[in-house]
């Protein structure tokens, strides 16, 4: 830290800074709540303590020379153009270095790279724009959940007034137990995400069609933030990830809660709903899931995001409508919702769509959404 | 060698030495053969593409000012950080590099002209028709891709039609590159002067021989990677669809066994550049010429096997992650040895610092930093915290603008009066230099603390803890266009009404072009070969 502390000094740009807001000026990695995020962050002052040394002996001949040696100091110019010895030594000393740095760094990778006998494991699938979370193996096993950005539009689009966690903020956190292996697969659903928390140290590529694996084991209770990290079509930059480490007890009691929430809310597909709940359930869907493509008032963003005011799919047969939300559209950033969604809320957000923005087209049951399941 | 080629087909003997070829106007340089003209036609290309990417680059910077959502949506964001980085690197870095290869290659040989003359016409020609396509795909329904310029699988199968533009654009574009190679490498090996062998070529000629055979090595390995993306998009192929048996990390192994080299075929031909340039300031030969061939040898070479050093975390196997970083790293000694050549040609030299020398050590102080960076990138742990976040954009920009581009301006301001026979006005280019230099690091040093404190990169908004050294950055790179306005204003006025140059008006230069030539050169040159002994 302190080695990018004289870097800093050396950019000489502390006095380049306009003054902005209270926020303290982040300039380093966050504090890491792992240990192997400490590992790197120990590396990475070790290299750059030795690129420091390096840089500042090669760069003091070089500024000597720019002093000293100048024609108008009426220094002559020396006709010498090699020296064997010399030019050996300097092709010599950098390998060396390069194995003094080389030796600890390959203990670090062969540490990251052993997802080895997990306490837990859990699947992160990466959606355009969301995390989708299933609790695969250990205490919590079957918690499925999906996991979007909760800083509301008007803070992004209209300038309202911004929260702390504006954009690192999610409507349901990551809960894992302190001190224990946790094994993350990634994968995605529709193009390539990564899957990062700095604290932890971890990023993984989420790769659709393919599970890819890391691990972490938090030595910190909180919440730590990160966002997805690779480039993954217009809302790349409003997916955040937010994992929430609690002791061993917190976590087994939230493991109970969400389990109970979840029988709760098994859904009774063949339930006849009030065509007003419906659409009012669906309009809270459409608000949290459809809206960032479709837009709020359904005109979408033509051509990629097409609207759905008077559009021929929403206004024709309620089974096109179904199957295009279920299944996606191949080639589009539409995505299948029959993998994220339940029945009834999708039964929910094809009603909504079918019967505002003037579209008449009448509401949707759940039953007529499982039948339309391949 | 054979004998003296007369290429530019004289036919009568009272023709004097600035005919063009029988045309005049624009037909002169739709039709000339002339690698004078051809230089000069790639130099101008290259100019006009780096001030439209530059605007984009202000359009990134301007909506990153703050946080939320000001002036454009994210969808146009992405576009425009696709376009600045393809228009960057095809349109403005790499023609301008060829540009200097034009012109000077066959004056530092002694040889007459390029070896092909009128292929040499049609690779530059292919470019103009290549940008536009590239930039008429923002007009397509859609727009240009937004999927940055790795153009990786499965995002692509998502983009509009402007996308196949795209697509076919950088087929043009490597197209061009490689006929222009081609070139290149034959002149250099079949057109030199009786007695100048290859190791007595100026340092800029081998930079550039070796930067050909990179370029006809990879381009054609990019055009199968997008062709592949135009397959899969249209034609029902999956070779980047796991679904149908493929993988999308295919399409960035691919693209980096290109991208690699590439970044070496930026910045081989830049360090060509400072080899003359340091040398004829300090008044002293090259250091270690023969280490320095063999370093830019090892280079080229290295850069074939270190590609996945992009991908660290796609998930490879730990011996692949291990390979990578060790061959990786391995760069930095070959790339040392050329910074220790420079500073030792410098070393107690009769040193003066004119703006072409102030751009050549701003390059080799500069370009430093960025090959630390690279150092600290390459080490697998780090990376995992780095990759994709704006450490990366600082590293590879300190790379490619106070690498390339600064060495490009040291080119210009060291050869224009030989091509011109005007002298710039030196207050003006070191006004240039100084500001460009600040704002250079006003932008870029910064990012490399938002990287460090978690800021990824290609986002159109971002956290609150970032807006600091966002707003730096963006002044900063308003401060840098501006800088480059004086430039504008140097050149024009230079090429108008600049003072006449005098005949060598570096006293250290001492390739064939500033000994043996007059100031400023005719259009043809070397019509009888110099003899070296």
């Amino acid at each position: 830290m302190k080695g990018s502390k004289l870097l800093c000094a050396l950019g000489g740009l502390a006095a380049a800074l306009p003054a902005t807001s209270a926020q303290a000026l982040e300039w380093y990695f966050p504090a890491p709540a792992s240990a192997m995020a400490l590992e790197i962050d120990h590396l990475h002052q070790y290299v750059m303590w030795l690129i420091i040394v390096i840089f500042v002996g090669v760069f003091g001949f070089m500024f000597y020379a720019c002093f000293a040696h100048r024609k108008s100091r009426g220094h002559p110019a020396e006709q010498f153009h090699e020296n064997t010895t010399v030019e050996i030594l300097w092709t010599i000393i950098p390998a060396l270095i390069l194995v003094v740095i080389a030796w600890p760094v390959t203990k670090t990778v062969i540490a990251q790279k052993d997802t080895s006998s997990p306490d837990l494991t859990i699947k992160a699938t990466g959606y355009q724009w969301k995390w989708g979370y299933d609790y695969l193996k250990g205490e919590g096993e079957g918690i499925s959940f999906v996991s979007m950005l909760a800083t509301p539009r008007e803070q992004i689009d209209a300038g309202a007034q911004k929260d702390e966690h504006y954009l690192l903020e999610v409507d349901r956190e990551l809960v894992v137990p302190i001190g224990k292996k946790v094994r993350v697969l990634t994968t995605a659903a529709d193009v390539i995400h990564a899957w990062w928390v700095p604290a932890f140290g971890v990023k993984q590529d989420a790769i659709p069609g393919f599970i890819r694996d890391i691990w972490f084991r938090a030595d910190k209770l909180g919440t730590f933030r990160g966002q997805c990290a690779e480039l993954c079509g217009k809302e790349h930059g409003f997916m955040p990830i937010v994992v929430r480490v609690v002791s061993p007890d917190d976590y087994s009691k939230w493991v109970a809660q969400q389990q109970q929430a979840a029988q709760a809310q098994a859904e009774d597909i063949n339930k006849k709903w009030d065509p007003k709940e419906l659409v009012a359930q669906g309009e809270k869907v459409y608000g949290a899931t459809c809206v960032v493509c479709h837009q709020a008032n359904g005109r979408g963003t033509p051509p990629a995001f097409p609207p759905l005011v008077g559009s021929k799919v929403v206004n024709g047969p309620k089974e096109g409508h179904i199957d295009i939300v279920l299944n996606g559209k191949a080639g589009t950033a539409m995505a299948p919702f029959g993998k994220q969604l339940s029945d009834t809320d999708i039964a929910a957000v094809v009603s909504y769509e079918r019967s505002s923005w003037g579209n008449k087209a009448g509401i949707v049951q759940p039953a007529e959404v499982r039948a339309r399941h391949k | 060698m054979s004998a003296v080629i007369d290429t530019h087909g004289h036919e009568h003997g009272d023709e004097h030495h600035d005919h063009h070829g029988g045309y005049s106007g624009i037909m002169r340089w739709v039709t000339t053969t002339n690698h004078k003209d051809i230089g000069t036609l790639y130099l101008w290309f290259a100019g006009i593409m780096f001030f439209a990417g530059g605007m984009m680059a202000l359009v990134i910077r301007a909506e990153l000012y703050e946080p939320g959502l000001q002036l454009v949506n994210p969808d146009f964001f992405n576009q425009m950080t696709t376009m600045h980085g393809l228009i960057m690197i095809f349109g403005a870095i790499m023609p301008a590099f060829v540009g200097f290869a034009n012109w000077q290659i066959p004056m530092m040989i002694g040889a007459p002209d390029m070896a092909f003359a009128r292929l040499n016409n049609w690779s530059f020609w292919l470019l103009p028709f290549a940008a536009t396509l590239l930039m008429l795909s923002f007009f397509m329904p859609g727009g240009a891709p937004g999927t940055g310029w790795t153009l990786y699988a499965p995002l692509t199968v998502q983009q509009g039609i402007g996308m196949d533009f795209t697509i076919f654009a950088v087929h043009i574009l490597g197209m061009s590159s490689i006929l222009g190679s081609i070139n290149i490498i034959t002149t250099i090996l079949n057109m030199r002067a009786p007695g100048m062998t290859l190791m007595k070529m100026p340092m800029f000629c081998w930079t550039w021989l070796i930067t050909a055979y990179l370029l006809v090595a990879v381009m054609p390995v990019l055009a199968g990677a997008v062709t592949m993306t135009l397959t899969d998009r249209h034609f029902g192929t999956t070779f980047f669809n796991a679904a149908g048996g493929g993988d999308p990390v295919l399409y960035q192994h691919i693209f980096w066994f290109f991208g690699h080299p590439e970044v070496y075929v930026i910045a081989l031909p830049a360090f060509g550049v400072i080899s003359q340039v340091i040398p004829a300031f300090s008044r002293k030969p090259l250091f270690g010429y023969a280490s320095m061939v063999y370093a830019t040898a090892a280079i080229a070479i290295l850069s074939f096997i270190v590609w996945a050093h992009h991908m660290y975390t796609v998930g490879m196997p730990v011996t692949g992650q291990l390979f990578f970083m060790y061959a990786t790293t391995l760069i930095a000694v070959p790339t040392g040895v050329k910074v220790f050549n420079w500073v030792a040609t410098m070393w107690k030299g009769a040193l003066s610092f004119e703006t072409p020398m102030l751009f050549a050590c701003g390059f080799l102080f500069l370009f430093t930093m960025g090959g630390f960076t690279g150092l600290v990138l390459s080490l697998v742990p780090i990376d995992i915290q780095l990759q994709d976040t704006y450490y990366v954009v600082a590293h590879f920009h300190y790379v490619m603008v106070a690498g390339a581009m600064f060495s490009a301006f040291a080119g210009i301001y060291f050869w224009l009066p030989k091509w011109t026979g005007k002298m710039y006005n030196e207050t003006l280019g070191q006004w240039h230099f100084w500001l460009t230099l600040i704002f250079f690091n006003m932008i870029f040093f910064v990012q490399h603390f938002l990287g460090m404190a978690g800021m990824p990169r290609r986002v159109p908004d971002y956290p609150l803890m970032f807006e600091t050294w966002n707003k730096v950055s963006s002044i900063g790179a308003f401060g840098f266009a501006l800088s480059q306005l004086i430039f504008l204003y140097n050149l024009f006025t230079t090429l108008k009404s600049g003072a006449t140059a005098p005949q060598k008006p570096w006293e250290g230069a001492d390739s064939l072009d500033w000994t043996d030539l007059p100031t400023p050169v005719p259009y043809h040159t070397w019509e009888k070969q110099p003899v070296l002994k």
